[in-house]
């Protein structure tokens, strides 16, 4: 089966680099699935898993926004924050979701809202990416 | 001339602050090491950001952003990066002195700049010289992650966003060699010079140029920012082990030439021991 090297970057380094048959991704403008030589792209992700298939094995990174950049061969996920299941701390990714929850709930503000809410989304994506994996 | 005692002293002591000097100078060189491994790794992601911006910036469309457009210059903003600790020769110094000479010569009033300052040296620096600091971050890991210092890019940059400043400008030590820093002013806000890199690839854009854009552009500015700390800190360690290295000379040196003195002194003593001898049984003959 053809691959696509894909690469996942933030800027502390890279996250994951390797060779995949699909990458599917959950982009601002709906959900995308890229198969090799697919044409070039480039579109905004939203907080959430990204799922790399290969074979019949999917690895899970939960990402924090970023885009992502399609070349015909080549993938490169780029965000402010990507983690690979093994990385998560599972116990602060749990404390993270309480806050947040806590702050959706308290908070009187729109900013205020909007941001706890992003905070919970992403705690929930890593708690999702966490527990895939087992 | 000293006596004996004195100088003994004070070769003990130079040799303690030796001690010091050589051991933070090592620490400063495995710190360096690390510091360019993380400039380093961060180096993809700010290359591939520029492709695209630069890719979309190129291809001639409509699409336009307040980021990357002039616009009157009211007030300007300033990102300074300086250390927290001193002990790493002119590194601060150096920075500051040229920024207020920049500063003075570019505005008229206070009124016209706003300093967001990373590091306590800088911010107390500039303190003391009566400049108003509007944010000071302190505290930041010698390899820093990009989430520790995100809320000072992320208000940096929302300033920008919200026209309460018009350009916004980035000063740090560029790192050229462990012994060679040189001050650098990077123009971070509007970001003009994009559209004049070579681009070899061209995309489809989902959904629109426009909100890519809008994601892409501060995401930018802010890895921007962080790169500049990155560069900063591998010149911090550099500037301190070239300065500590100095100062283990400087210690040598001082040794030696109390050792020199102390010999010489206790020569003198003994010398002075024996003509008394000598005198004394000359006396009883």
């Amino acid at each position: 089966m053809e691959t696509m090297i894909v690469d996942v970057v933030t800027p502390d380094g890279h996250v994951y680099n390797g060779d995949v048959n699909m990458v599917s991704a959950r982009a601002q403008s709906g959900e995308l699935g890229i198969l090799p030589r697919h044409i070039p792209m480039v579109a905004p992700l939203s907080v959430g898993s990204v799922r790399l298939k290969d074979g019949s094995n999917v690895k899970l990174v939960a990402v924090s926004g970023g885009f992502i950049e399609v070349r015909s061969d080549r993938v490169t996920i780029l965000a402010e924050a990507a983690e690979m299941p093994s990385d998560i701390d599972v116990a602060r990714a749990r404390a993270a979701k309480e806050r947040a929850e806590r702050r959706v709930a308290a908070s009187q503000e729109e900013v205020d809202f909007k941001r706890a809410q992003l905070a919970l989304k992403r705690a929930l994506t890593r708690l999702e990416v966490a527990e895939g994996d087992k | 001339m000293a006596s004996l005692r004195e100088i003994k002293n004070r070769i003990g002591s130079t040799k303690k602050t030796r001690q010091i000097t050589k051991a933070m100078q090592m620490v400063s060189a495995a710190k360096l090491n690390r510091a360019q491994t993380n400039a380093q790794s961060y180096e993809p992601y700010t290359q591939k950001i520029r492709d695209v911006v630069a890719s979309i910036a190129s291809s001639h469309s409509d699409a336009s952003h307040p980021m990357l457009e002039e616009r009157e210059v009211k007030k300007t903003g300033y990102v300074i990066i300086t250390s927290d600790r001193g002990l790493a020769g002119a590194y601060n110094a150096g920075l500051i002195r040229s920024l207020i000479d920049t500063i003075n010569a570019r505005h008229n009033s206070s009124d016209e700049y706003e300093l967001f300052v990373l590091g306590r040296i800088g911010s107390d620096l500039l303190k003391r010289k009566g400049l108003e600091v509007r944010k000071q971050v302190t505290g930041i890991a010698d390899s820093p992650s990009f989430s520790e210092i995100k809320e000072v890019t992320r208000e940096s940059v929302q300033m920008f966003e919200s026209e309460e400043v018009d350009e916004l400008y980035l000063w740090y030590n560029h790192f050229m060699s462990p012994i060679r820093q040189d001050v650098t002013e990077q123009k971070l806000l509007p970001l003009t010079d994009l559209a004049e890199e070579s681009i070899n690839q061209s995309y489809e854009y989902e959904p629109s140029e426009e909100a890519i854009l809008e994601q892409l552009l501060p995401q930018y500015a802010e890895s921007l920012i962080y790169g500049a700390l990155l560069d900063a800190k591998a010149s911090e360690f550099g500037a301190r082990m070239t300065a500590m290295s100095a100062a283990t000379d400087n210690a040598n040196q001082m040794i030696d030439d109390l050792t020199l003195k102390y010999n010489r002194a206790r020569q003198a003593a003994i010398t002075q021991e024996i003509n008394e001898i000598v005198g004394g049984a000359s006396a009883l003959e």
